[in-house]
């Protein structure tokens, strides 16, 4: 029986041959190129851009670096407020949820009377539902049945009692794998025919990067700046009609509580939006990660899936739609664990059929963070002894959230040159600035698009770290960054106030 | 492709008729439908109802249902190990380092994995090709692995689980607007989850067949074959290996990968998984560079890993690499693009991949107990053991000796009464052979069609990485169920 890895036969055996190619080589007879080269490769992957991760934060990485090599500079760390990360920049986790995920990862630790009875339970009916009762075992591509069941129960109590199907439910890798999911499903056509995809700008650069893989035609629906960046109907509708001349649009992405903007729809828009897809034919997708984020005096978080039902079943017996949550934002700021779902809405049976087929490529999303959704649609309960703690927690951060809100609005507005529309939700600032035309020129000189050359300058000079607008999209002949509001209150305060004075030196320098 | 002529109604959630649906299915992705409807989702559904009428007492011949479906096996009832969740566990809830319940190595390793998450937290994203701590000990860990042969860091990226990075990188491969369209070897039996990104993409797969007179050995002059096969269909791009888990013969295949300008895709996943006698592992990419110039600066090299198998068996982590070799720079930007706008890796799967990597070392506290690893490679060794003697010892019935990988893959030679049943159930031959396994034996395996093999052979495949215990009484019901089976269709 011939042994595996008889590499020394096969070297002896094959030397001679080898030995004769290297001659043709040598000889320059077979020179051989890359396979994969610029000029080879997908081309839809050439276009796609990050800002999120671009080159800034590679920038501010390099910096990090100096810094710590010795290099000396005007400041002594780089304040990333380019990412949605919460834990990043210090939020703490919830505890209660902490504890369970520590019970499932080492479930020795269940008979540590230091863990309390409600996180041991929920602990021991997750890992119940594991198979080989681990969290290191495979789920089912959809997710863990009794977690969907869990979030279905959830979606009904966040709706009113509108009913949730857990078969409707995917459980994800974070809320982007869904969002991806669901393109990669519907992007189809050729030519004129290709499938259009609304999206609002400005965006979540996801949408973007997303589309261009796909090489789907991204059509552009702006929000109005000058009224809280709300939607307008008449706005989708021009958007909509100048796209049918070139291709086929099929579907409207929507934000809400919107990122980068923060806006926060009205009951009444999120209907008007609902009409408008039935009546264009258009697939939904709400993305609602943020939907516990929610600051401003009079608004609420209304989901598009109770709006739908409420308006009755000649619109939630048709409208397609799949809505977006996930673990990275709202008070758990659990990124790292990238938990998510979707829930879709009206889906044709085959076409689900066809879904099931694409989420089992990649297997299974990760069980802890399934472990940690289950988790957050089901929290301790007012007779559970976590309880206490966890809405001390889950209330803390929150309010620390609003209260950044709206001292970033505050301070932003205070600047010449800056304005800052209300936070009203999610956890951005997008302020447009006004840059004066000789920095205009400035960055054009470098090659570099307005609003990047002034955060670059912001990073070099503060070691603060935003996203360009530009990353975003926005309206032709207007800049904006986009900035977190997460560092911790003593530190925003800072960086607003470092911001404040950058922009004055810049206007100067360049006025 | 599956019928496109669908009236526009639908049924939806209401159970009232509707027009005009937006998406049905002629509207979708027209490669979806090329992407094989596998029996697994069925065969899983029943299995569930199965697990669930025992759990609420109905009788069967059986108490437990033996799940060896996947290469999982911590759902074939091995046990994580005991070091892993300890540090995971304290990275998790950082109370636990001051905990005297815990060996201080393992407080020591979470605390350092902690240090190096950003703001001390597992919650938080990493940067996008992960932790580079982490990162760098994967590089680390692969240099020693092939003897000192350097591996770059900036060329290895973390992503939650193999088929991830598989996709991505065969993303930047297939020219969705090529004609003809890209194409890609792909050996049968092959990992059914590769073969649908590639169909997914809008690609052609080349299918090569490996010998199973030889042990699945894979044959260049089968691979030149599947070549030719391939003019005027497709143009094919990249060839896909696995190693091992079959006789490989590395130095022709990256002759022939050279020759024919072919990008190689190499599935390293069961690198750990290697039990014959004076074997060791060994990567292509050691292979490559040892055979010098012009091979070994020019042949591109993608190499995928992961948690998921081998001893930790962290399926549900997900967490993999890609080190990718030879690579044109300028590619590699938007490879890192393409990685950074799925965010990251789970950590806690990185965290995994780390102690994978760089595991406690001998003097260390848990170094006895993380031994565990040498009993769990005793187990496999026993265990493809007994599956070949027992496999072997049955009538139409039959199993190569197999020295690598998770999966056992015997051939079933079924009789033509058999074959007809199948047919009269619209079920393929083997998938029938399972289902009626896992009903009346509660042994859930799966058919060798969802993997490819030659036409009009059948077989099943299931994961021999169980207690030994489980094994003996799988091969028990096997048996049992077998000699029924074949006795009812004689």
């Amino acid at each position: 029986m011939k042994s595996m890895y008889k590499i020394t036969l096969q070297l002896q055996r094959c030397a001679r041959d080898i030995t004769n190619m290297s001659q043709q080589a040598v000889n320059g007879i077979s020179h051989r190129g890359r396979v994969l080269t610029l000029d080879s490769m997908n081309p839809n992957v050439k276009r796609v851009e990050y800002a999120v991760r671009g080159p800034i934060v590679q920038r501010a990485v390099q910096i990090e670096k100096e810094l710590k090599e010795g290099v000396k500079k005007p400041f002594t760390e780089v304040i990333k407020a380019n990412i949605g990360d919460a834990h990043a920049m210090g939020q703490k986790p919830i505890t209660f949820f902490r504890q369970v995920l520590a019970l499932c990862s080492y479930p020795a630790l269940l008979e540590d009377s230091k863990f309390p009875e409600d996180a041991k339970k929920r602990a021991q009916r997750i890992l119940e539902a594991c198979g080989g009762h681990s969290i290191g075992a495979y789920s089912t591509s959809q997710g863990i049945e009794c977690i969907r069941q869990d979030v279905a129960r959830y979606i009904e109590k966040r709706d009113g009692g509108i009913p949730s199907n857990p078969d409707n439910i995917y459980l994800s890798t974070g809320a982007s794998d869904a969002i991806v999911t669901i393109l990669k499903l519907l992007v189809c056509g050729e030519g004129r025919d290709r499938t259009g995809v609304m999206i609002s700008i400005p965006q979540y650069p996801l949408y973007s990067a997303a589309l261009a893989d796909l090489g789907a035609v991204q059509i552009n629906y702006y929000l109005d700046e000058d009224n809280c960046w709300s939607l307008n109907i008449t706005e989708l509708r021009r958007a909509l009609n100048a796209a049918r001349e070139h291709c086929n649009p099929r579907v409207l992405c929507i934000i809400n509580p919107g990122n980068p903007t923060g806006q926060v729809q009205s009951r009444q828009c999120i209907e008007d939006v609902i009409r408008f897809a039935k009546e264009e034919h258009l697939f939904l997708m709400a993305d609602e990660v943020y939907q516990d984020n929610v600051y401003a005096e009079g608004c609420q978080f209304h989901s598009f899936k109770k709006v739908l039902f409420e308006m009755g079943p000649e619109y939630s017996n048709t409208v397609e739609m799949a809505s977006f949550h996930s673990t990275s934002k709202c008070y758990m700021g659990e990124c790292g664990f990238r938990g998510g779902y979707m829930e879709v809405i009206n889906l044709d049976p085959e076409v689900k059929a066809q879904l099931i087929k694409l989420v089992s490529v990649r297997l299974c999303p990760p069980v802890p963070g399934q472990a940690l959704l289950d988790l957050v649609v089901n929290p301790p309960q007012p007779d559970e002894p976590s309880y206490a703690t966890f809405m001390k927690e889950r209330t803390a951060v929150l309010s620390t959230l609003a209260e950044k809100a709206r001292l970033t609005e505050q301070i932003f507005n205070t600047v010449p040159g800056i304005t800052c529309n209300p936070v009203q939700g999610a956890m951005y600032t997008f302020p447009g600035i006004t840059l004066p035309q000789k920095a205009i020129d400035k960055a054009k000189e470098l090659g570099l698009v307005p609003d990047m050359f002034y955060c670059m300058r912001l990073l070099e000079e503060d070691g603060i770290c935003l996203v360009p607008g530009s990353g975003f999209g926005q309206r032709e002949g207007t800049y904006h960054f986009r900035m977190t509001i997460l560092p911790p209150t003593d530190k925003l305060k800072v960086v607003l106030q470092k911001i404040r004075e950058f922009h004055l030196r810049f206007t100067q320098e360049f006025s | 492709k599956d019928s496109a002529h669908l009236p526009h109604t639908s049924v939806g959630l209401n159970k009232v008729k509707r027009v005009t649906v937006i998406c049905v299915l002629q509207d979708i992705n027209s490669n979806m439908w090329n992407m094989k409807q596998l029996a697994y989702g069925a065969l899983a559904r029943r299995a569930n109802q199965i697990k669930a009428e025992l759990r609420q007492g109905v009788r069967k011949p059986y108490k437990e249902v033996i799940d060896v479906f996947r290469g999982d096996l911590h759902g074939a009832g091995m046990k994580p190990l005991t070091f892993v969740r300890q540090v995971l566990a304290a990275c998790v809830y950082p109370p636990l380092i001051n905990s005297n319940n815990l060996p201080l190595d393992v407080r020591q390793r979470a605390q350092k994995e902690l240090g190096r998450c950003v703001g001390g937290s597992v919650g938080s994203y990493s940067a996008a090709a992960g932790i580079p701590e982490i990162v760098h000990s994967i590089s680390e860990f692969i240099k020693r692995r092939d003897g000192g042969i350097p591996s770059h860091p900036e060329n290895i990226y973390i992503s939650p689980g193999s088929q991830w990075s598989i996709s991505n990188i065969l993303n930047v491969l297939v020219n969705r607007e090529a004609s003809p369209r890209t194409g890609v070897l792909i050996p049968v039996p092959c990992h059914n989850k590769t073969v649908l990104s590639i169909t997914q993409l809008g690609a052609v797969t080349v299918p090569y067949y490996l010998s199973e007179e030889q042990a699945w050995a894979l044959q260049v002059e089968e691979l030149q074959r599947a070549l030719e096969s391939a003019k005027g269909v497709c143009s094919p791009v990249a060839l896909y290996v696995i190693n091992p888990e079959i006789q490989q013969v590395f130095i022709p295949v990256i002759r022939f990968a050279w020759e024919k300008r072919l990008f190689l895709l190499v599935d390293e996943l069961y690198q750990d998984c290697v039990y014959g006698e004076n074997c060791e592992f060994v990567s292509y990419k050691r292979t490559l560079s040892e055979m010098g110039p012009p091979f070994s600066g020019t042949v591109e090299l993608a190499s995928f890993h992961s948690v998921s198998k081998g001893f930790l068996g962290e399926c549900g982590l997900r967490a993999g690499y890609v080190e990718l070799v030879n690579l044109d720079p300028a590619v590699m930007k938007h490879i890192h693009t393409i990685f950074s706008k799925d965010s990251c890796a789970p950590v806690l799967g990185q965290i995994a991949l780390d102690l994978m990597t760089d595991p406690p070392k001998p003097g260390d506290p848990s170094y006895p107990l993380y031994k565990q690893i040498e009993h769990i490679r005793a187990v496999l060794v026993h265990n493809v053991k007994r599956v070949h003697e027992v496999i072997n010892s049955l009538p139409g019935f039959s199993c190569p000796p197999f020295e690598g990988g998770l999966f056992a893959f015997p051939r079933l030679n079924l009789t033509p009464k058999a074959v007809q049943k199948a047919k009269e159930l619209g079920l393929q031959p083997d998938t029938f052979y399972c289902t009626r396994l896992l009903e009346e034996g509660g042994v859930f395996t799966s058919p060798g069609w969802e993997y490819g093999q030659k036409e009009g052979t059948y077989h099943i495949r299931f994961c021999i990485a169980a207690p030994q215990d489980i094994m003996e009484e799988l091969l028990r019901r096997l048996s049992s169920f077998h000699m029924t089976f074949m006795k009812d269709f004689s």
